[in-house]
């Protein structure tokens, strides 16, 4: 989809979820949840069909995620995403170095996403 | 119901916050009028296990290492203008803390401060430890191995709404749950049913966004260029509005740098939140996904349409226990194929700790490459090349249950200085003992919340 024209009209690149959204990490024991904020509201449509639960499951393959839990929060706009035993047993003794997972929202935003360029803060980032 | 402003600012959000964040926070609230409060969040789950040893150690001991670095500045202001101060600081010993706070109002001669505790947090007070271990543990973690060092139940609003009735300046308060902290002011203040379940929602809702002080005025939100954040140095920290009706209006303390707008909220919003429908509480299961959030000024947010729903007939509780020794060691190979050393670092650590005769885990990271998002097998590290040249920290790090073998094991690292690659420089090395927790939900019934005023300086 990158690279040609959506729908609208508009020019579609391929930028990491930072330029598109903000997020935060939290944690409760072998989990955490990370809030995605999308910069601009049009882009919530967008974010929901390609930040999927299976697409997060995935990008954190490497750290044992198990199960993803997305929820929608579609007046903020945001989403709210669980994710199952990511810490590596958490604060619990961990042998990781961020035992909390702070780290891993950004993690989250620099996954790519394919998105119309006047929703992007640097379209000047796209990856392609 | 009359209609009046409660205003709460919070002066920390963990215990190792800045200890001066409640200086501005009182300045500003001492000019303002009606009912205020400054609340500091201080206690994390380990951190009460360690004030529950302390405690054994040392029975005037065991309330909040930092409670006077970060009441003490304030303390005398706070009392002057009327500003009543809520905070879980009591940790393991929260008769202590009252003690050492009259202690402390002795000496800067604050006449007439009244402090009160709440304690039946300690769950080892009503309960034997196989019936705690009896308990199945939530949040995905196994119930630990080890000794058993303390169990406390996250307490709710109402007994720190009791304590400020008893007419208390100071309410000092072990483990309970973060947002009450905030709730048992608006309670005493609005007084709000237990049963008004929308406005118990949104005093729980005030008190999230309050809980991790900065965190909602600017301070874990900065990142140059996409969230810029002025006079970061200087984050204020929040002070929430509370109308009778529980519409909550937050913003921060005067003359601070810091910002407040609707992004910072709804990052705090949702900071460690699950079903964002469902948010369980002692006091009520917080439903924030109808809320509007409107900037209404500069620095200013508000925030309505809380929903709340029955609170759950469980109360959490966090059981902690001794969980060995970590050992951690790291050095820096810098400049012209430092990587490659780096990696003959890791190599000959692996032999010697097999050496030592032990199968702990260990786990390296080669940082400079991929560490904090890649997992203990070092998949990501594995599938990318990464330079040659540069600057690469190994670190290792194993866990076990005997503090000599972990100081061994760590020790390799610091032998590296002369038996390792060439030009490894910077090690530091260090063994910890372990806190291990688990999370169990109990009978609210077994648990009984109570207030009581310890005593009043004279």
């Amino acid at each position: 989809m990158a690279g040609q024209e959506s729908a609208t009209g508009r020019r579609v690149i391929r930028v990491p979820l930072h330029e598109v959204a903000h997020g935060r990490t939290g944690d409760k024991g072998n989990r955490v949840n990370i809030s995605l904020i999308p910069y601009h509201d049009d882009a919530f449509p967008y974010l929901r069909e390609q930040v999927t639960e299976a697409a997060v499951e995935e990008h954190f393959a490497a750290k044992g995620a198990r199960a993803v839990t997305r929820y929608e929060l579609p007046t903020f706009p945001a989403f709210n995403f669980v994710i199952d035993d990511v810490l590596e047993g958490g604060v619990n003794g961990a042998l990781n170095l961020d035992t909390h997972g702070k780290s891993f929202a950004f993690h989250l935003l620099a996954m790519e996403v394919d998105m119309p360029e006047d929703l992007v803060l640097h379209p000047e980032k796209g990856v392609r | 119901m009359s209609g009046k402003t409660v205003h709460i600012g919070c002066g920390a959000g963990f215990a190792g916050d800045r200890w001066d964040a409640a200086v501005p926070i009182v300045a500003t609230l001492a000019g303002r009028d009606g009912p205020r409060y400054l609340i500091y969040e201080t206690l994390a789950e380990r951190t009460l296990a360690l004030a529950q040893q302390a405690k054994l150690a040392d029975p005037t001991a065991g309330y909040s290492p930092y409670l006077e670095r970060i009441l003490r500045p304030v303390l005398g202001d706070a009392k002057a203008a009327g500003i009543r101060v809520v905070s879980n600081f009591g940790a393991a010993n929260p008769t202590a803390g009252a003690a050492k706070i009259l202690e402390m109002a002795r000496e800067d001669g604050i006449d007439g401060l009244k402090v009160a505790v709440v304690e039946g947090d300690d769950l080892t007070a009503v309960m034997g430890e196989s019936d705690i271990r009896s308990h199945t543990a939530v949040e995905g973690l196994e119930m630990p191995e080890g000794r058993m060092v303390a169990a406390n139940v996250y307490l709710g609003a109402r007994a720190i709404a009791e304590a400020l009735a008893l007419g208390a300046d100071v309410v000092v308060v072990g483990r309970c749950a973060d947002p009450a902290l905030a709730l048992g002011p608006l309670i005493h203040e609005h007084g709000w049913s237990m049963d008004d379940l929308d406005r118990i929602a949104a005093g729980t809702m005030c008190g999230h966004l309050l809980e991790c002080g900065a965190q909602v005025t600017g301070g874990y939100f900065a990142d140059p260029g996409y969230k810029d954040v002025p006079d970061f140095g200087h984050v204020g920290f929040p002070i929430a509005e509370v109308e009778t009706d529980g519409t909550v209006t937050i913003t921060k303390a005067d003359r601070t740098g810091g910002l407040v707008n609707h992004r910072t909220v709804k990052e705090q919003l949702l900071y460690e939140m699950h079903d964002p429908a469902n948010y369980l509480t002692p006091d009520v299961v917080l439903d924030i996904t109808g809320v509007s959030i409107e900037e209404v000024g500069k620095d200013r947010v508000r925030i309505v349409g809380a929903k709340g729903k029955q609170r759950p007939p469980t109360l959490k509780a966090t059981v902690s226990f001794e969980g060995g020794w970590l050992g951690e060691g790291e050095i820096t190979y810098a400049g012209p194929n430092a990587r490659r050393r780096a990696e003959l670092a890791i190599e000959a650590l692996r032999i010697r700790v097999r050496d030592l005769g032990t199968n702990w885990p260990l786990r390296f990271d080669l940082i400079g490459t991929v560490s904090t998002f890649d997992g203990d097998g070092g998949d990501l590290r594995a599938a990318n090349n990464w330079d040659t040249d540069g600057e690469f920290r190994v670190r290792m790090a194993t866990k076990g249950p005997d503090r000599q073998m972990a100081q061994w094991i760590a020790d390799e690292v610091l032998s590296l200085y002369c038996s390792g690659p060439a030009g490894g420089g910077g090690v530091r090395h260090r063994v910890v003992p372990q806190i291990t927790t688990a999370s169990i939900l109990v009978d609210r019934a077994k648990i009984s919340a109570t207030a009581r005023l310890v005593g009043e300086s004279v």
